[in-house]
């Protein structure tokens, strides 16, 4: 299992790695799906079977494919010359701010501490149970913050007045 | 009737008793996997040549029937050109990518069979909790395969192909999952065997409770089908491919082999959508009625399977091409509103178990046949009935 | 009501598609070509071939190597090299004859010019469509043995062509020959008065075949 579990680990922070490094836009996009779905992968190597296919179909299926698009759409794929960054310096000093926060964090948390409880058998029914119930008020605040941003994006595409809506037959 | 129905069953059972203990997970995988990675490739390679003769047929002609008999070898020909043929890489592909990518659009549909209940107590990977939404994870998987081949071709065509298909399977899957999600309400489960067997109730006269006997399950498969014609790029909606406006789309720099295996891969993923529509909708590999039990359960899923291939090729031999706009304008001003009525009408349906059952139908039908005209007003406004001078 | 048309639209295809099956002579508009065939209209054209009388494909070639179809021709397929020695016509006129007559049926248009200009009615267009070969350079260069067909064949082919020009040879042979049979008996009546009685040479020559080899044309 802990093979398994490296293998998976390898591929997701490599291809991490290699999606912030790489100069070629299209392939640091798709480094980044091999990563996202590395990480569903892992989900799945935990027995967290719905989670690691909701990734899956979440970010490798919908919002990998929307960065690409993106990308296809707004600019050429040219290799970038000259340096990704003005200030290594700054950036890895974030970095290791963000490191040293996210330690501290974890080292404090109760859970480390506590004996190992046996892995959860969460069934999809209690996901969903909790989901409209304790957690309804995020689920339907996010499902609005969804809505208006696909109003947005709708009243953008909207056809200016005056000019022709392209899909009307004459 | 049972030795045959189980046929399957007993012969892997037999095949995996002869290996010692410690080898027999292993060996069952293998046959399993074996078994599907042969019977929905030989069933590709039978498509295309029924396809062909089916095309032909509507259009007046008799189509392939040189190679073998009745043509029907006329698959093992094309194989075997496109074998012998040379692969062609042009100089400024992105060659790792250009050869990845036929196999990124190949692997998922072979992966989608292995949750498919292809007969009674014969399903390769029983996911109680996740079936359906293995299905369409792996399903995803295949747009990262089409964007990667269209891209590395470093031709405009290919690039052009592919940004319509990515649009394209973005847009139809919202109807397909959603169409797909009235079924899980009413079932309650994401597990595809579940689904079947909840569609194994009997009903008046031996008539199982098929989803698709009721009102939700009408408009639902029918949404089901439109969404998967869409994602299998069949016609009409095979814009990303379209061979008169931008030659085969996103695999227009393939040859030889790997355009065999983007064929193959289209077709596998065409099985699997309608196996899928044939588990959620039409009762797996269920007879219509109880009477019906002696045909074994495999060879009802399969002859579904093929009735479904067969509308296809009708409607490819029927519909022309649509547009970019009207594709999309169909996809969220129409099917998808209509899906989400769909839904609410499907959640309707299951609270009012107790009710008449007549009104319940009425009702339902109703309401879906209100939100039909509603939603279609649009476009019978936007494309208004055609006259044509020169043919009735 | 949205959606009609495209039930329409499948029934219709289906009834082609049963109708393949019920009824393939209405429904199926193709022929299985290799073993049934389509009779060919007769004007169908094809490529030029060489019309020669009688059985001997040397001798009866009509062609006299005049060249004019090969000055004509437009895409410039036909080769002659016309012949040192004269042979007979069908009027029995000594003409030159083709040595070297070929054409290149890749360079060939069909266009039917040669037809059109040969006074001759020498070269004509053939229904043979079958001409597929695996040496594309001297596999379509076709020499004079392989363009010479028979008259047969030209008026199997245009029986309504082939029917017209037989009657312009027949008259023009018939008064090839009153033109001979004159210009003999002119020439017995001026031998006449030289030669007293002897009606002997004009028995031992009756006008024949090969009239007058001086004989200038009519």
């Amino acid at each position: 299992m802990s093979v398994l579990f490296v293998l998976l680990a390898g591929l997701t922070l490599g291809a991490a790695w290699a999606a912030v490094t790489l100069r070629n836009l299209v392939h640091a996009a798709l480094c980044l799906i091999g990563s996202l779905a590395g990480l569903g992968l892992i989900y799945i190597q935990l027995d967290a079977e719905f989670l690691g296919l909701a990734q899956i179909l979440v970010y490798v299926g919908a919002v990998a494919i929307l960065i690409v698009f993106a990308v296809m759409l707004v600019r050429g794929t040219e290799p970038l010359v000259g340096r990704l960054s003005t200030s290594p310096w700054l950036g890895g000093a974030i970095t290791v701010l963000l490191a040293a926060l996210l330690l501290w964090a974890v080292s404090k948390s109760p859970r480390l501490r506590a004996p190992t409880p046996p892995a959860p058998t969460v069934t999809v029914k209690a996901i969903g149970q909790q989901l409209t119930r304790d957690y309804v008020v995020p689920l339907q605040g996010i499902g609005l913050l969804l809505t208006a941003a696909t109003l947005g994006a709708a009243l953008i595409a909207l056809p200016r007045r005056g000019s022709n809506p392209p899909s009307t037959p004459p | 009737m049972n030795t045959l129905d189980q046929l399957p069953e007993t012969l892997k059972d037999h095949v995996v008793g002869v290996f010692p203990a410690g080898l027999q997970p292993w060996i069952s995988a293998l046959l399993a996997i074996g078994a599907l990675c042969a019977i929905f490739p030989a069933l590709f390679a039978l498509t295309t040549v029924l396809e062909r003769k089916i095309l032909g047929r509507i259009q007046n002609r008799p189509g392939p029937n040189r190679v073998g008999p009745a043509g029907f070898l006329q698959f093992a020909a094309d194989g075997i050109k496109s074998l012998t043929k040379e692969d062609i890489v042009p100089r400024n592909a992105d060659r790792l990518l250009h050869f990845l990518a036929p196999l990124v659009v190949v692997i998922p549909p072979l992966l989608a069979f292995s949750v498919l209940p292809i007969g009674r107590n014969l399903v390769a990977l029983d996911l109680p909790e996740t079936g359906l939404l293995f299905f369409f994870a792996v399903g995803a998987s295949v747009e990262v395969g089409v964007f990667m081949a269209g891209w590395s071709g470093g031709n405009k065509y290919s690039l052009l192909g592919a940004m319509r298909a990515l649009a394209q399977l973005i847009s139809y899957e919202l109807p397909l999952i959603l169409s797909a999600l009235t079924v899980v309400m009413l079932t309650g489960s994401l597990s595809l065997v579940a689904m079947v067997e909840k569609q194994s109730a009997v009903q008046v006269a031996g008539l199982h409770a098929w989803n698709l006997f009721t009102p939700w399950g009408v408009v639902g498969f029918l949404i089901f089908l439109t969404a998967a014609a869409a994602e299998a790029n069949r016609s009409p909606f095979d814009l990303p491919e379209a061979e008169s406006e931008i030659i085969a789309g996103y695999f227009t720099e393939y040859s030889g082999f790997k355009f065999a295996l983007f064929f193959l891969g289209e077709y596998l993923g065409l099985f699997a959508v309608c196996g899928l529509g044939i588990t959620l909708f039409l009762g797996g590999w269920l007879p219509p009625f109880t009477w019906l039990n002696w045909i074994p359960s495999w060879l009802w899923f399969f002859g579904k399977l093929g009735a479904l291939i067969f509308f296809f090729i009708w409607l490819r031999g029927t519909l022309p091409r649509l547009r970019m706009d009207q594709l999309m304008q169909f996809a969220w001003t129409f099917l998808l509103p209509l899906t989400l009525i769909n839904a609410f009408v499907a959640g309707l349906w299951h609270f009012t178990a107790d009710w008449n059952v007549l009104f319940r139908w009425a009702l339902s039908a109703g309401l879906l046949a209100a939100a039909y005209v509603a939603l279609s007003r649009p476009f019978a406004r936007a494309f208004p009935r055609r006259t044509y001078r020169f043919a009735p | 009501m949205t959606g009609s048309g495209i039930l329409q639209g499948l029934a219709e295809t289906a009834k082609n598609f049963v109708g393949s099956f019920t009824h393939p002579a209405e429904n199926l508009a193709t022929i299985e070509y290799p073993e049934q065939r389509q009779k060919l209209a007769e004007n169908t054209r094809q490529f030029p071939f060489l019309v020669f009388d009688g059985t001997d494909p040397e001798a009866g070639l009509r062609c006299v190597a005049c060249q004019i179809c090969e000055k004509e021709c437009p895409p410039q397929c036909i080769y002659i090299i016309k012949s040192k020695a004269k042979k007979p016509d069908f009027v029995g006129k000594p003409q030159f004859f083709p040595a070297v007559f070929d054409i290149d049926l890749s360079v060939c248009m069909s266009c039917q010019i040669c037809v059109e200009v040969c006074p001759f009615d020498a070269i004509k267009m053939d229904q043979d469509f079958e001409l597929a070969t695996s040496d594309r350079f001297q596999g379509l260069l076709f020499h004079k043995d392989r363009l010479a067909k028979p008259n047969s064949h030209f008026q199997k082919i245009h029986p309504t062509e082939a029917g017209e020009t037989d009657t312009r040879r027949a008259a023009d042979l018939e008064k090839a020959q009153a033109a001979a049979a004159k210009a003999a008996a002119a020439a017995a009546a001026s031998a006449k008065p030289v030669a007293t009685p002897a009606n002997s040479p004009e028995a031992k020559n009756p006008p024949p075949a090969s009239p007058a080899a001086g004989t200038p044309p009519m």
